[in-house]
């Protein structure tokens, strides 16, 4: 081991051009998929944060006695795909319109919106189905007049949400194998560097383990290294994009992070393994 | 030790290199291989080190035959085979002693015996004050040593030399074959496969020629031989 250890630093020491160079290309592969990565985490979240609104509002009609809203309030609340139920008056209704409408600025007269009960959705409950499934219960209540929940707009955010999803890991699955390729080249372009000193390895004896054994290690520290440069040039490139556009960003949690490290080295072990094992092969 | 029984070997491209050899060699025996470029003596010398496998007919080097041996068990032959081409394969970036105590590191000698190894082997081919140079720093014939060293440097029983003095002038020559010599009079087995006349002359050691891959002469079996 001690022996492994110190070939693999020497391999540092002796070429660390070419040791830059690898730990870079794996860097700049693993940074270009991290920054995929990070765009696909973000319109994730702005989708998430648009589906938070899906609301579903029952109108009521006219002259309905309270306690039956009520009663009805507290039916639907024990829906399991309902997270929250409002009862909103008449008042309650013009009042909103006037904060949210400018139109409605000069009405003052209550009356003029009827009344409505609002359900907000359990996340999960939010497509399309479920929604239409809830208005359909709704409908049932005799004093219910009219049930919205935009779904026009609905169905154009599923299938957005769809897109983006189908989208982002052909992406993600071609960003993968094109830091795969880069990572794999530059790993064997480091083993064929020393091709005559694996070949004289094996004239003197050394056997396939002796020679692979500092390669993956060399391999695994630089897939770390690599990792971890891709890691802050993503850091920083989101700490960018917030400061100078102004955009509420979310980074990597931590977990994700070091399975993005753990897959630089993975991927630096697996690449040199296969690198000499290719060589060896044919000496 | 070496025996080669019926060999033959092909490449896809180039064709037959060697056509039904057969030969022995035997403990602490200088053998020279002659015969012109292409006539299958540095096929004969890979077969030997069973860097290459043959087509056809069986190899065998000190117990170890080419039609079941592993690549193990081929490392392992090998820590007990100096081998010594005519470009010497030094590692460029090392020191002649680093070069040398490669080869006792990657076969996990013990790392208090390397440096006394190292500096008794670097003694026996005349290249003590030099151990701390690169290749670059020293002379072909010098080079040459070095290789040899380390090919000596874990006590083969055999020295497989491919061309050794083919880059080398007259002088560094003579030099580096008195050293060859003196380590087959120390009971190391010598092949070494030459184009030079005259060093094959100036000895009289046992001479397999080849021409075509097959084996023409072999002073072993010539009638002045037999006599």
């Amino acid at each position: 081991m001690r022996r492994t250890v110190r070939d693999a630093s020497q391999a540092f020491e002796r070429s660390p051009v070419l040791t830059a160079l690898s730990v870079t290309t794996i860097a700049f592969s693993l940074f270009a998929f991290g920054l995929f990565g990070l765009v696909a985490l973000n319109i994730r979240a702005a989708l998430q944060r648009v589906e938070e609104r899906v609301e579903i509002r029952a109108f009521v009609a006219d002259g309905t006695d309270a306690e039956a809203i009520a009663a009805a309030a507290g039916d639907i609340a024990a829906f399991p795909e309902v997270l929250r139920v409002d009862i909103v008056s008449k008042e309650d209704a013009l009042a909103r319109a006037r904060r949210e409408l400018s139109e409605f600025s000069d009405v003052f007269e209550a009356g003029v919106l009827p009344a409505s009960i609002d359900i907000q959705l359990k996340p999960g409950f939010r497509d399309p189905s479920s929604v239409q499934s809830v208005a359909e219960r709704l409908h049932s209540y005799p004093f219910v007049d009219d049930v919205r929940y935009g779904e026009e707009w609905l169905v154009q955010l599923y299938r957005l949400r769809n897109i983006a999803g189908v989208a982002g890991f052909a992406l993600g699955l071609a960003f993968a194998a094109v830091a795969i390729i880069i990572i794999g080249a530059t790993i064997r372009m480091a083993v064929l560097a020393r091709a005559e000193e694996i070949s004289i390895m094996r004239l003197v004896g050394a056997t396939d383990g002796y020679i692979r054994r500092p390669f993956l290690l060399e391999g695994f520290v630089k897939g770390v290294m690599g990792g971890l440069l891709a890691l802050l040039l993503a850091w920083l490139s989101m700490h960018l994009v917030d400061r100078y556009l102004n955009f509420d960003t979310v980074f990597f949690p931590p977990a994700l992070a070091a399975l993005g490290v753990a897959a630089g080295a993975l991927i630096g072990v697996v690449g040199s393994g296969a690198a000499v094992g290719r060589h060896l092969r044919r000496l | 030790m070496i025996r080669f029984d019926h060999v033959s070997m092909e490449y896809p491209r180039s064709g037959k290199a060697l056509d039904d050899v057969s030969f022995r060699v035997a403990k602490g025996q200088f053998v020279f291989l002659t015969g012109p470029s292409g006539a299958g003596k540095s096929t004969i010398l890979r077969l030997s080190y069973f860097d290459e496998q043959p087509s056809q007919g069986v190899v065998r080097v000190s117990g170890l035959n080419s039609e079941r041996v592993s690549r193990r068990e081929i490392s392992k032959l090998r820590r007990r085979l100096g081998i010594v081409f005519q470009d010497f394969r030094l590692l460029e970036d090392r020191t002649a002693e680093a070069n040398v105590a490669f080869a006792l590191e990657v076969t996990g000698t013990p790392r208090a015996q390397v440096g006394p190894r190292v500096s008794r082997v670097l003694t026996q081919v005349g290249l003590a004050s030099k151990a701390t140079a690169y290749p670059k720093e020293l002379s072909g014939g010098e080079q040459q040593r070095v290789a040899i060293a380390r090919a000596l440097v874990n006590d083969p029983f055999v020295l497989i030399a491919d061309e050794p003095t083919g880059n080398l002038d007259e002088r560094a020559t003579r030099g580096v074959f008195q050293l060859l010599r003196e380590i087959n009079a120390s009971g190391t087995a010598v092949v070494m496969a030459t184009h030079d006349l005259s060093l094959v002359r100036s000895a009289d050691y046992r001479t397999l020629e080849l021409n075509r891959g097959k084996v023409v002469f072999d002073s072993a079996e010539a009638p002045e031989a037999m006599a």
